[in-house]
């Protein structure tokens, strides 16, 4: 293992991190400020990258696409809560799982039928294509890079909205103690509403930066939903600073633990039983890592709620 | 005893189903499905239902049952004596390693690391590529009962698999029944006051946990025998989230609505497949939200829902 695939693999891991955060952010803020587990968050992300895909193909560039996407995934949200989640603030959490996992069952198959089971592919925007040298004999491609750039500086503007600012202010509150926002004469269903909307556009707008990069395919959102809802228990539910941290810790965790741990099992034992061995151990590395920090800190790293 | 009627009626429905126009191959192989089903709802509506328990990795437990029979398969080990016992305690044992952990939790939270530990057994059964990896594992025949090929004829499989499902009912019915049921029913309710009794609710919720894993484990080994062939899919979180879905279709009033939710979920997934096609997900998922928002008592509920409607 040289130093320039470890710092490939970091970056990538990063890059996975600041994916994970988009998705876990709307995540968390949803569960932390409405009490509601929705499982179906992760098809946001998937509808995302679809609409990117069928954007793309319909205007012919990647920035156009962007651009309607956003607002579609946004309005698509919006429809959700609207048909769906809305009903189930009320109900427990058992129920929110089901009628979710519906969902996701529902719009898994209902991209299959409008896109066909194959992956479909987006194309690189022109600007960002190409690779840039990063060390001696190390190049590596701007998109990723841009990834990583645009993914900081949403996590930088969401921090700024939700510690800054009036409405931020207001989904803290309501994360640490809806009832008595809505006692206090704020119009906590419209506060949800914003919330939920935002949240399902930021992981919308995950899908859309993963579509070049990543085949886009039914059933995408799932693996990664999973994996956001380890970095929001991890991070501590309702947490922005939790989700962030946890997710970066989950994506480097997951890419470097790929890539190490069939090299280092090849210490112990002969070179097959080590790829075996190191890939199931690798996949379970975070699972693991969440097991721990939830048997020491059963809320969390940062626990909103006191 | 008056609530036990329901189940001892299902439970003599499916007995009478292979003599009443069931008995064709096909329609056996469906039946004996919806009881393992029924089994694997049963113990998950033992800890949901009666210790406020949602694990959202209960299929895990299947899995290692399964798995158990598969690995023994391989060594050359067939017999249902030693088989079902490992299998069973295979399935137990992951509860207990995993329930130290998990009950220390609560909540959300214990939805979540259930989940966490069914993806770590799910990415153990993809790697084991010995047993198939990804691909999964062909068995080439039924585990055998003391030499005997008794398992291969249908008709046989079914009464086993009605047996094996009235044992479980009636297991996890006299659990709750007995005191220590009461423990973990009262510990649902309200956990501080029954602290303040003097009862460990830690304890009495493991205890019941593990409980559910053998069970689990006993589902697995039938369903192993049932399709002949074992894969991680077996084990996926959206097993286990259909695992969930047929107890609260049931209905988590008794136990027996489990066995029904089991029942109505297979025969509507066959349904669907034949009636719609390769895209009955699009009609199954709208009909999985509306029966959360409207079916509230689940299907054993449904009675007593329409009662109340005719009475206004």
């Amino acid at each position: 293992m040289s130093i320039t695939l470890l710092l490939v693999q970091g970056l990538n891991g990063l890059q996975l991190g600041i994916l994970l955060f988009l998705i876990a952010a709307g995540l968390t803020l949803v569960f932390g400020v409405m009490d509601f587990i929705n499982l179906a968050h992760g098809v946001q992300y998937m509808l995302g990258a679809y609409l990117a895909a069928a954007f793309a193909a319909w205007t012919g560039s990647f920035w156009l696409a962007l651009l309607c996407a956003l607002p579609a995934a946004l309005a698509f949200g919006l429809l959700l809560e609207w048909l769906v989640f809305r009903h189930l603030y009320d109900r427990d959490h058992l129920s929110q799982v089901l009628a979710t996992f519906g969902v996701i069952l529902f719009l898994n198959q209902g991209v299959k039928l409008l896109w066909g089971a194959a992956p479909l592919q987006v194309p690189m925007p022109q600007l960002l294509s190409g690779g840039v040298e990063i060390m001696s004999g190390l190049r590596y491609p701007v998109y990723r890079l841009a990834i990583l750039g645009t993914g900081l500086a949403t996590a930088a503007l969401l921090w700024l909205v939700v510690e800054r600012t009036r409405l931020g202010m207001l989904v803290r509150a309501g994360a640490t103690n809806a009832p008595m926002v809505a006692a206090l004469g704020v119009d906590i269903r419209r506060l949800f509403m914003a919330v939920f909307g935002f949240g399902a556009m930021l992981a919308g707008f995950a899908g859309v930066m993963a579509a070049p990069i990543l085949s886009v395919e039914p059933g995408m959102g799932d693996n990664l939903l999973i994996l956001a809802f380890v970095v929001i228990v991890i991070g501590g539910i309702g947490s922005i600073r939790g989700a962030f941290i946890a997710a970066i810790m989950v994506g480097l965790i997951e890419t470097l633990g790929k890539s190490l741990m069939p090299d280092l099992m090849r210490l112990f034992m002969d070179a097959s039983a080590a790829r075996q061995t190191g890939a199931a151990l690798a996949s379970m590395l975070i699972y693991i890592a969440m097991a721990a920090i939830l048997a020491v800190r059963p809320a969390g790293l940062f626990p909103v709620r006191g | 005893m008056r609530a036990d009627w329901p189940a001892i009626g299902i439970l003599a429905v499916l007995a009478a189903a292979p003599f009443v126009g069931f008995g064709e191959g096909h329609m056996l192989t469906l039946l004996s499905r919806g009881m393992i089903f029924g089994i694997a709802a049963v113990s998950l509506a033992l800890i949901v239902g009666g210790a406020g328990l949602v694990s959202l990795g209960h299929a895990a437990m299947l899995g290692f049952g399964a798995y158990a029979v598969v690995i023994l398969d391989k060594a050359g080990v067939t017999q249902a004596h030693v088989v079902l016992p490992v299998a069973i305690a295979a399935g137990a044992g992951f509860a207990l390693l995993t329930g130290v952990i998990a009950i220390r939790t609560a909540g959300v939270h214990f939805i979540m690391i259930t989940l966490a530990f069914g993806q770590m057994a799910f990415f153990t059964a993809a790697s084991l590529s010995a047993y198939g990896g990804d691909d999964g594992y062909t068995l080439y025949g039924r585990t055998e009962v003391f030499g005997t090929r008794f398992l291969e004829n249908r008709l046989n499989f079914h009464f086993i698999c009605l047996g094996a499902l009235a044992l479980t009912w009636l297991v996890c019915r006299l659990v709750l029944a007995s005191r220590f049921g009461r423990v973990l029913r009262a510990a649902r309710e309200n956990d501080l006051r029954v602290q303040a009794v003097g009862f460990a609710p830690y304890g009495y919720r493991l205890a019941g946990y593990v409980i559910a894993g053998g069970l689990g484990g006993l589902a697995g080994f039938l369903l192993a025998n049932s399709a002949e062939f074992v894969a991680p899919a077996y084990v996926s979180w959206q097993r286990s989230g259909e695992l969930l879905f047929m107890v609260i279709l049931g209905g988590l009033g008794g136990l027996h609505g489990a066995i029904l939710g089991a029942l109505a979920f297979i025969f509507l997934e066959e349904y669907l497949a034949h009636a719609v096609g390769e895209h009955w997900r699009m009609v199954f998922g709208p009909l999985l939200i509306l029966s959360v928002l409207f079916l509230r008592g689940g299907l054993a509920g449904l009675p007593m829902s329409l009662r109340g409607l005719r009475r206004g």
